[in-house]
């Protein structure tokens, strides 16, 4: 690729990082291929349970949030609400209407979840920038509350944490590890294509109109009022089917306290780690904030031997993790994904 | 159709008791060049704003073809076909210049979002039909080379003909140019000139634009309007303009 680019080289300023698109269609089907049939051979039940499952998930939470604040550049706190939204309205989906397949019931629960997104959202068409986390963060404790305070919705279960119904598709029992995995991965497939697709239409050039310059994507005329809150649905439901998978295909159970504010701050920590406007972005942030953790334990007890006291360790983890996260800023504000790409362009060179 | 496309009747504007525009009337006919001059601060792009909603009169009204309001928002003067490039090219930045024009169709897109996000037939022919519409102002606007090319690291003088081209993908009936030339050299300059005659020729627009240089204003414009601390001290064609003493007094300066 040097001579036929030599000419175009000639014109000033700098073309897109990424590698041609036929060459990332090739890369993500590989990386599909690996998921699909490369893991299952390997695996084990701990890889599943604490590795491979939790971080397709949270890679979905931070894709969703990714939409909203990535590339519509409307910040949000309320990830946890809307995952905690679509794990109770798939709960109350399979529980209510036991003739709905797991699939739609998913779906309907990410759509319902949508919906929350709205509403909170609403508050974006007059507060601009950050001060827009206030009434993001307000919507977050406000559904926390009522999730914890109203029975119906955990169908009066006598504790808060209920135990989700059997997963089952089309008479196949997916309660296994490996069928946990599968039922994570084919939903994190099939709505990361959604989002891909959505993000290089028109309403994704919309929404990065709307963040790179409000008054005048305005004034050229984005309809500005819709992309912010079509941001906010589509975030919210892509969190709401993460929530689904936390509850169902991880927990095991339908906990509110698993959806809390840490649960928000985690997801924006993905995108800003992995990079902001970046689908590939959520799942480098996502593999970084799951797997640091356990790696720092191991080193930790490879280290300082197994004597020392576990919330000590802990502690020491967190200004561990938290000094990583400052110094990868610093290093590159754009995110993992912008260091990848620089690596790349480093190669082809 | 009438011959005046736009008319500003009594039009004021103030912020915080500081008059910007004061009791400002004047017409603009289909299909002409207008040049607003005036020396910093005289109300300006403060006009140019309230024409396309981003501030709102105190006073007075606008009527644009043949439709009075008196308030709009900026999403309602597109729509109404008034298009509006930025003193400093107000373009998003991260996003490539055929995405920048792209974005400047939105007013146009008739689909909805479940129809981008499942790729359905009605966005597929849309997508096409943009692509094609924007290309063709890039060709129009010799940008063909600069298509895939990040915004933010153009040149500023490319940057400005972007801003034009996302205007111009709007179709509107109106352009408004805030210093279309502003920190360019003679030859740019010109280039910029012929552009916005060959994109009035072509699209069938009239202009409203904002120059500081009184030579391009001349040879380009057919109609010049002077404004002084937010008043009207001069309307006219560009030669009766020139030898306006009052105008020369306010803005032109004594020949020396």
């Amino acid at each position: 690729m040097t001579s036929a680019s030599s000419a175009a080289d000639l014109v000033p300023g700098r073309r897109l990082a990424w590698p041609a698109l036929p060459l990332r269609y090739a890369g993500f089907a590989v990386l599909l291929a690996l998921a699909v049939v490369g893991v299952p051979l390997v695996a084990t039940d701990y890889w599943y349970n604490a590795i491979l499952i939790p971080f397709l998930i949270m890679a979905l939470a931070g894709l969703g949030l990714n939409l909203t604040m990535g590339y519509a550049g409307q910040a949000s706190l309320g990830t946890g609400a809307f995952m905690a939204v679509g794990a109770y309205a798939t709960y109350n989906l399979l529980l209510r209407l036991p003739g709905l397949p797991l699939p739609a019931s998913l779906a309907l629960g990410g759509l319902i979840a949508g919906l929350a997104g709205l509403v909170i959202g609403l508050p974006s068409l007059r507060i601009k920038g950050f001060y827009l986390i206030a009434p993001t963060l307000a919507g977050q404790f406000l559904i926390e509350w009522t999730f914890n305070q109203v029975g119906w919705f955990s169908n009066y279960a006598s504790s808060s944490s209920i135990s989700a119904p059997r997963l089952a598709i089309l008479g196949r029992d997916l309660s296994s590890p490996a069928g946990r995995y599968a039922l994570t991965l084919s939903s994190v497939a099939v709505v990361t294509a959604i989002a891909w697709r959505l993000v290089r239409s028109q309403t994704g050039r919309n929404w990065r109109a709307v963040r790179d310059g409000e008054t005048a994507a305005a004034v050229i005329g984005v309809p500005v009022a819709r992309a912010k809150l079509s941001a906010f649905f589509a975030g919210a439901t892509v969190c709401g089917v993460a929530g689904a998978l936390w509850a169902f295909a991880y927990l095991g159970t339908v906990d509110a306290r698993s959806f809390d504010l840490d649960r928000s701050f985690q997801a924006m920590f993905i995108i800003i780690i992995g990079g902001l406007g970046s689908l590939g972005g959520s799942f480098i942030g996502s593999a970084f904030i799951v797997l640091t953790p356990i790696l720092l334990t191991h080193l930790s007890e490879a280290v300082l031997g197994a004597g020392l006291d576990g919330g000590q360790v802990s502690n020491i983890q967190r200004v561990i993790f938290g000094a990583l996260i400052i110094s990868f800023l610093i290093k590159e504000p754009n995110g993992l994904v912008a260091l990848i790409v620089r690596l790349w362009r480093r190669l082809v060179r | 159709m009438s011959d005046t496309i736009l008319e500003l009747a009594d039009v004021s504007l103030a912020f915080k008791g500081i008059t910007a525009i004061d009791g400002l009337s004047f017409a603009v006919r289909r299909g002409e060049i207008c040049a607003l001059i005036g020396p910093n601060g005289a109300g300006k792009s403060s006009l140019l704003n309230i024409l396309n909603g981003v501030y709102r009169a105190d006073s007075g009204s606008v009527t644009f073809e043949g439709e009075r309001f008196g308030r709009i928002r900026p999403g309602s003067a597109a729509r109404r076909g008034i298009g509006r490039t930025f003193q400093h090219a107000a373009l998003f930045g991260p996003l490539s210049v055929i995405d920048n024009v792209l974005a400047g169709l939105a007013r146009h897109s008739r689909t909805t979002l479940v129809e981008h996000a499942f790729g359905l037939p009605r966005d597929a022919a849309e997508t096409r039909r943009f692509l094609q519409a924007a290309e063709e102002i890039l060709a129009f606007l010799d940008l063909a080379s600069y298509r895939d090319r990040i915004v933010s690291t153009l040149p500023y003088g490319i940057q400005k003909r972007v801003d034009l081209a996302r205007a111009l993908a709007a179709r509107p009936k109106l352009l408004l140019l805030d210093e279309p030339m502003a920190g360019m050299n003679g030859e740019e300059k010109r280039a910029m000139g012929s552009f916005i005659e060959a994109a009035r020729d072509t699209f069938g627009l009239t202009v409203v634009l904002i120059e500081h240089d009184i030579g391009v204003v001349m040879s380009l414009s057919d109609h010049v309007v002077v404004l002084d601390y937010g008043r009207k001290v001069g309307d006219g064609p560009p030669e009766a303009v020139r030898n306006d003493p009052v105008v020369i007094a306010a803005y032109l300066g004594k020949p020396h």
